[in-house]
């Protein structure tokens, strides 16, 4: 789970960590207001939980509060990829001197967390890696020990800071790193970390995620979720525990596992057509699962056809096609189904979806054949757009 | 011969009590699995299906000399009973259970590292040796006893290839699910070079899927130190990146973990790489030189 912006700094703020003072604004008055108590020049950015904000014009100087309304008002009625903008954040701004680069991420390859800092902050950190990856700095963290501070003077060092901001970059370093652990974030990162006059260093922009397996532990974090930010369907079906994420193509997608949820999407597309969705059913497949994804999958106004493919390993087909049956009832498709079910009784399972009635249902008995009629049955098979 | 397990492994399931737990047991005693001990917290004494229930992983070690764990019990428990089983001198884990946090998984993997511990999963369908013994829930019925070693991140994917293979004749050595978390126990890597030793193996089938680089460090590993034949299957050609694909570790992010750059590394070593899952037993066939 990704958090704002400004949910981001203030999580930082509790440890230790010194961000800029700023407020939140839903409409251009209430930007006004903020900047007029904060004192211009302000600066005004788009929460949207996007990269590339600055470049589509989502970060904005304001040298009056009539202009950080002005400002707020443009920015709330723009959408930013496909986002509509909601809030803005006001922030007091800075005078900024340099642009450093500080976060921490898994390194999965090494089953560690990674501290990395850079000089060349304030741009993309994986730009930064791809053209010129002398200028990250990098020291692996043992998960008993956590952040030492030497690692942090490290850091420092590596990246050429002003010995005068050792102390406050080492503080920020651990801080950062307890609230990492604390949160049990797989990422949080301050980019940019600024060098203001003193000299001293300010958080301008965070960016923190939340590993979601670890949410049960967190309540108050998860009450941070923006509801805004996921499409009506992907919030549906994390209600019903259900994978899906929604793409463009117009062939919707039921299948039993992950892996084999890829799989069909990849041959989907090898066959012509473009898949509408990624979609784990998980295991079992009972008639009311398989409802609640068939609902989802006919939410979404672009498909056309529907592809189900279900391995019945322990859960024999025969099970699942009754299941299926009884799933149609409760949501009956309108537009053409493939189902294909293999495995256990894969025969007794197709037989009885021959007695479907008012489905447009079709059985296939591999892959290749029921990725082609899916494709087929969906006409051009091409993305929505 | 076959890696990991065999018809000696003696099985202590954790969570046996609970209802994923009890109804795995009953299919892996059905399949022959020496499944010797259950552990619920709080139940010892207790019998199911015939096997005696303890309150630790130790007494249950004690009483029936256990030398392989499997985990069926909540995210939120599961690396405590990791760590539990590592305690009591199990010196091999398999954990089923899915929704581990990652920053967990960091800790309890350096402490197994240290003891000398290995642990296959989490969030994984466990292991099988076809006709020997089953640690896990892959259906025992669509294996069969043959040469060919599979190691893969998913679990229904792998069903279909098993299937696709027996359906053609082809027997499996093991079958290893390594899970689909971004910090396995156990990687593609280990895995690989234990099929290159093991004898009975001839042909490895990998199945990978979007995230992280074990594929292409998989890759490496194949084109220098091994001699056997390898096939590969990569999901999730069609997934955009930032977006997790069910799995925890399926996701393209920070520029890395793409199918389209594990493809292009393994094919870059010699390694063939199926197009849909359908293909993997083809070519597996082919390059075996079993006819249809």
């Amino acid at each position: 789970m990704k958090l704002h912006e400004f949910q981001s700094k203030q999580l930082f703020a509790r440890y230790g960590i010194p961000i800029p003072r700023g407020k939140v604004a839903t409409s251009p008055e209430e930007a006004r207001a903020v900047a007029k108590e904060l004192g211009t020049p302000v600066v005004v950015k788009a929460p949207v939980l996007v990269g590339g904000r600055g470049k589509a014009g989502g970060i904005r100087l304001a040298r009056t509060p009539e202009e950080a309304e002005q400002i707020a008002e443009q920015i709330l009625s723009m959408t930013l990829k496909g986002l509509p903008v909601r809030r803005v954040l006001v922030d007091e701004a800075a005078e900024i001197q340099a642009e450093l680069y500080l976060g921490l991420v898994i390194d999965r390859a090494r089953r560690r967390v990674v501290a990395m800092a850079s000089s060349a902050g304030g741009v993309d950190i994986e730009e930064v890696a791809r053209t010129t990856p002398e200028k990250i700095v990098r020291v692996m963290i043992e998960p008993e020990l956590g952040l030492r501070e030497y690692q942090a003077r490290t850091l420092a060092a590596g990246m050429g800071l002003d010995r005068a901001l050792w102390t406050s970059f080492a503080q920020i370093a651990l801080g950062l790193y307890r609230c990492f652990e604390e949160n049990d974030a797989t990422l949080a990162e301050i980019n940019p970390l600024a060098v203001v006059p003193g000299p001293a260093l300010l958080a301008l922009d965070g960016k923190v995620i939340i590993d979601d397996n670890a949410l049960f532990r967190h309540p108050e974090l998860a009450a941070m979720r923006d509801e805004d930010e996921e499409t009506q369907t992907e919030r549906e079906a994390r209600k019903y525990g259900i994978s899906y994420v929604q793409l463009d193509g117009n062939i919707g997608c039921m299948v039993n596992g992950a892996g084999l949820a890829m799989a069909t999407m990849d041959i989907i597309q090898l066959y012509g057509g473009y898949p509408a969705n990624f979609l784990d059913i998980g295991g079992g497949a009972s008639a009311e699962r398989v409802a609640a994804a068939m609902r989802l999958i006919l939410s979404d106004p672009n498909v056309k056809a529907v592809l189900i493919n279900i391995f019945g390993g322990i859960t024999r087909c025969d099970e699942v096609a009754r299941g299926m049956l009884a799933a149609f009832e409760m949501v009956r498709p309108r537009v053409p189904v493939v189902v294909r079910l293999v495995g256990t009784n894969e025969e007794e399972g197709r037989a009885i979806l021959q007695g479907a009635q008012g489905v447009a249902l079709h059985t296939a008995t591999t892959l290749v054949e029921a990725a082609q009629l899916a494709v087929r049955l969906a006409g051009d098979g091409g993305r929505a757009e | 011969m076959s890696i990991l397990i065999n018809r000696n492994t003696r099985v202590v399931v954790q969570g046996i009590t609970g209802r994923e737990g009890q109804f795995h047991t009953q299919q892996m005693l059905e399949y022959g699995t020496q499944v010797v001990a259950g552990v619920t917290p709080g139940k010892g004494g207790q019998w199911i299906l015939g096997v005696p229930v303890f309150d630790t992983v130790q007494e249950a070690v004690e009483a029936t000399g256990a030398n392989c764990s499997v985990i069926f019990v909540p995210a939120r428990f599961a690396p405590d009973a990791i760590l539990e089983a590592a305690d009591a001198g199990i010196p091999l884990i398999v954990c089923i259970t899915e929704g581990i946090p990652v920053q967990d998984m960091i800790r309890v993997r350096a402490y197994l590292d240290r003891k000398g511990v290995r642990l296959i999963g989490p969030n994984g369908p466990g292991l099988i040796t076809p006709g020997e013994s089953k640690v896990g829930i892959i259906p025992g019925h669509i294996t069969r006893p043959g040469p060919v070693g599979i190691v893969s991140r998913s679990g229904t994917l792998t069903y279909e290839v098993i299937a696709a293979l027996s359906q053609r004749g082809i027997g499996q050595s093991t079958c290893v699910g390594i899970g689909g978390d971004p910090i396995p126990g156990t990687n593609f890597v280990e895995v690989l070079a234990m099929f290159e030793e093991d004898p009975q193996t001839e042909h490895v089938v990998l199945i990978g899927e979007i995230g992280g680089t074990e594929e292409e460090r998989a890759a490496e590993f194949i084109a220098t130190r091994m001699s056997k034949p390898v096939t590969a299957f990569i999901a999730g050609r069609t997934a955009p990146p930032g977006k997790r694909m069910g799995h925890a570790g399926a996701i393209i992010e920070g520029g890395t973990g793409s199918a389209a750059d594990k493809i292009a590394k393994l094919e870059s070593v010699g390694i063939p790489v199926a197009r849909h899952p359908e293909e993997i037993a083809e070519i597996v066939a082919a390059r075996m030189g079993v006819r249809a």
